[in-house]
């Protein structure tokens, strides 16, 4: 015991001995070992990034100047300029894939608007707040394929739970949903809407955390009433949340992949096919690795531009 | 007097909210309930919630023992999962920690780059990929869809907030002591960021359960098929069957719905924290 704390004194002495005797070739030395012990820290994920997304991606701008099919094999390889990037103008299976994202981005701001006043609620006015984020947070666990499947079967045009509701209160003459083209992005709207709520939920929720008490009740002495309150401040307060969510809500709507495959394949008539949708068919069905590949660049294009108007669009709109 | 009223409205709010939480979850009362039905009354109108006839045993045993070797899916599916979130986790904490708290040169480089490659879409680079991976050897096995489920920039994104939260003093104390990087790495760090690595793990566990899209380009053997790839399979097969297919589903999420339940704290702050999307 004692010889321990008589020591402790000691080591703290020889350690600034240690840091002063420190020389310049020493200290390079040390930054040398820290630089290799960096590099080795980041490798594997280095590595699999440069393997698996950033050689990809070149090798995918490559391949877009190409009219490529890959079980041809490299012999048959031509380039033929910009053709693949002229040609996706021309493709009505295309332009009519890229309009259905357009309309799909709608989904975002009425899931917001649905999720902010239920976390708004739940966190004001209600008992048992952890089981109602459970019970929203739901779909966010469960996979693409269960919830296309599941409402596949909710939505079934004739004998469906859905329908058979509607007809039961006087709609004689309820909609196919998913099997009528003119309701069929709308029924893949809802389930999105009903899918990304929780998630959206969650993160207002933690923004309400953020907000101060006392604007509350100052604006209560004020005589503001609840709804006035909800609309001149929590969501000026929240701008940054609702920002973050409406970018990546919408970047996120363009890689709506699993729920298109599975619910409707595209169908019917091409009316519920996207972007990645479209891609996927181009590439392992129609087998043009090609135009598949330009396809996929112009993806990246539209999710840049979102991206860079994000950052504009902080600056401007967001209050902080 | 103005505490009742608060309260009054409390619990106005509390019933509404309960109403709106009841038709949201409806469509997965739903499918409990038509897994454990005869297939007859499945769209019998009224919904029977809780079934006259039960069926259960039957369904779900044609699920699991029935024509299709749901078994082996669900096997490839745990295997896959494991795995993926194991080898996740190693590589993102390492790389967190080698970004926060080493100091060397190119490192803010490196990180934007990675940073920036998770702008890219999936879909945008499957083609190349494909080729790759079957040039590499890598398609059509487990050990592909581990190494693309690992390579996840976003959880080590968020694993980097949470390492710079880490003081340094702590870190320059041990170095000191003569501790090595990959000490302080192992010993001293991933203790301190433990939660975060819970919630990093439940996020890998969820998407890797739940991924379709790279099972369905990367594997062609039915027999490692994974429990998405099966389900559709399978709803291919039983397409006229709702009560099988229902049963399929409830199996798909049951897992998953346990973990969430477990650990429901460390998922939702985890998702609140870092603003993580799947």
């Amino acid at each position: 015991m004692q010889q321990s704390s008589t020591s402790k004194p000691n080591m703290k002495q020889s350690n600034t001995r240690v840091k002063r005797s420190v020389t310049a070739s020493q200290r390079k030395h040390l930054r040398m070992k820290d630089t290799i012990a960096g590099y080795l820290f980041i490798a594997p994920m280095v590595l699999l990034a440069t393997v698996l997304t950033i050689i990809p991606i070149l090798l995918s701008g490559v391949i877009s100047f190409t009219d490529w099919n890959f079980i041809a094999g490299l012999d048959s390889i031509q380039f033929i300029g910009l053709e693949n990037y002229v040609k996706m103008f021309d493709d009505d299976e295309f332009l009519r894939s890229l309009t259905n994202n357009l309309l799909l981005m709608l989904v975002i701001p009425v899931s917001l608007f649905i999720a902010l006043i239920l976390a708004v609620l739940i966190n004001n006015a209600t008992y048992f707040k952890d089981v109602f984020k459970v019970i929203y947070f739901m779909p966010f666990i469960s996979s693409f394929v269960a919830v296309a499947v599941l409402w596949r079967v909710l939505f079934h045009p004739t004998s469906g739970p859905i329908n058979s509701f509607l007809m039961s209160i006087g709609i004689s003459n309820p909609p196919a949903w998913l099997a009528d083209p003119s309701f069929s992005l709308i029924s893949v709207m809802i389930i999105m809407i009903w899918a990304g709520i929780g998630f959206e939920m969650i993160i207002f929720m933690a923004g309400l955390q953020n907000i101060s008490r006392d604007l509350y009740e100052a604006a209560e002495i004020d005589g503001a009433n609840k709804v006035r309150q909800f609309f001149s401040l929590t969501i000026p307060l929240l701008t940054p949340t609702i920002f973050f969510l409406l970018i990546t809500g919408i970047v996120g709507s363009f890689k709506v992949f699993d729920l298109i495959m599975i619910l409707t394949g595209g169908g019917p008539a091409g009316s519920t096919s996207v972007i990645v949708y479209y891609l996927y068919k181009v590439a392992f069905i129609q087998l043009k690795s090609g135009y598949a590949s330009a396809i996929g660049i112009m993806l990246l294009i539209i999710i840049l531009i979102i991206t860079i108007i994000q950052w504009i669009g902080q600056k401007k709109w967001v209050n902080y | 007097m103005r505490m009742r009223a608060l309260q009054g409205y409390r619990l106005i709010a509390t019933i509404g909210m309960s109403f709106g939480g009841i038709i949201f979850i409806m469509p997965f009362l739903w499918m409990i309930s038509a897994s454990l039905k005869p297939e007859l009354d499945v769209l019998a109108f009224p919904i029977e919630w809780i079934p006259k006839t039960w069926n259960a045993a039957e369904n779900y045993s044609e699920v699991w023992f029935g024509a299709l070797p749901f078994t082996t899916y669900y096997w490839n599916t745990i295997k896959i999962t494991l795995f993926t979130t194991l080898l996740s986790v190693v590589v993102s904490s390492m790389a967190a920690y080698g970004f926060t708290k080493i100091e060397f040169r190119g490192r803010d480089l490196v990180f934007l780059v990675i940073l920036s490659t998770f702008m890219i879409p999936t879909q945008a680079i499957l083609v190349p990929q494909f080729i790759l991976y079957r040039w590499l050897g890598f398609f059509d096995s487990h050990a592909g869809l581990v190494f693309l489920g690992a390579s996840s920039v976003l959880l080590t994104f968020l694993l980097r907030q949470f390492y710079m939260s880490v003081h340094n003093e702590i870190i320059e104390s041990a170095k000191i002591d003569g501790a090595n990087h990959w000490t302080i790495y192992a010993r001293i760090t991933l203790p301190l960021v433990k939660p975060v690595l819970a919630t990093v793990m439940i996020l890998r566990f969820i998407w890797t359960w739940n991924d379709y899209q790279n099972p369905l380009i990367f594997l062609r053997s039915d027999h490692l098929f994974t429990l998405q790839l099966g389900m559709t399979k399978f709803s291919d097969a039983n397409g006229e069957f709702y009560s099988l297919m229902m049963a399929g589903a409830v199996s798909a999420i049951l897992p998953l719905l346990i973990i969430f339940i477990i650990g429901q704290k460390q998922v939702i702050e985890g998702v609140a924290s870092g603003s993580v999307k799947g």
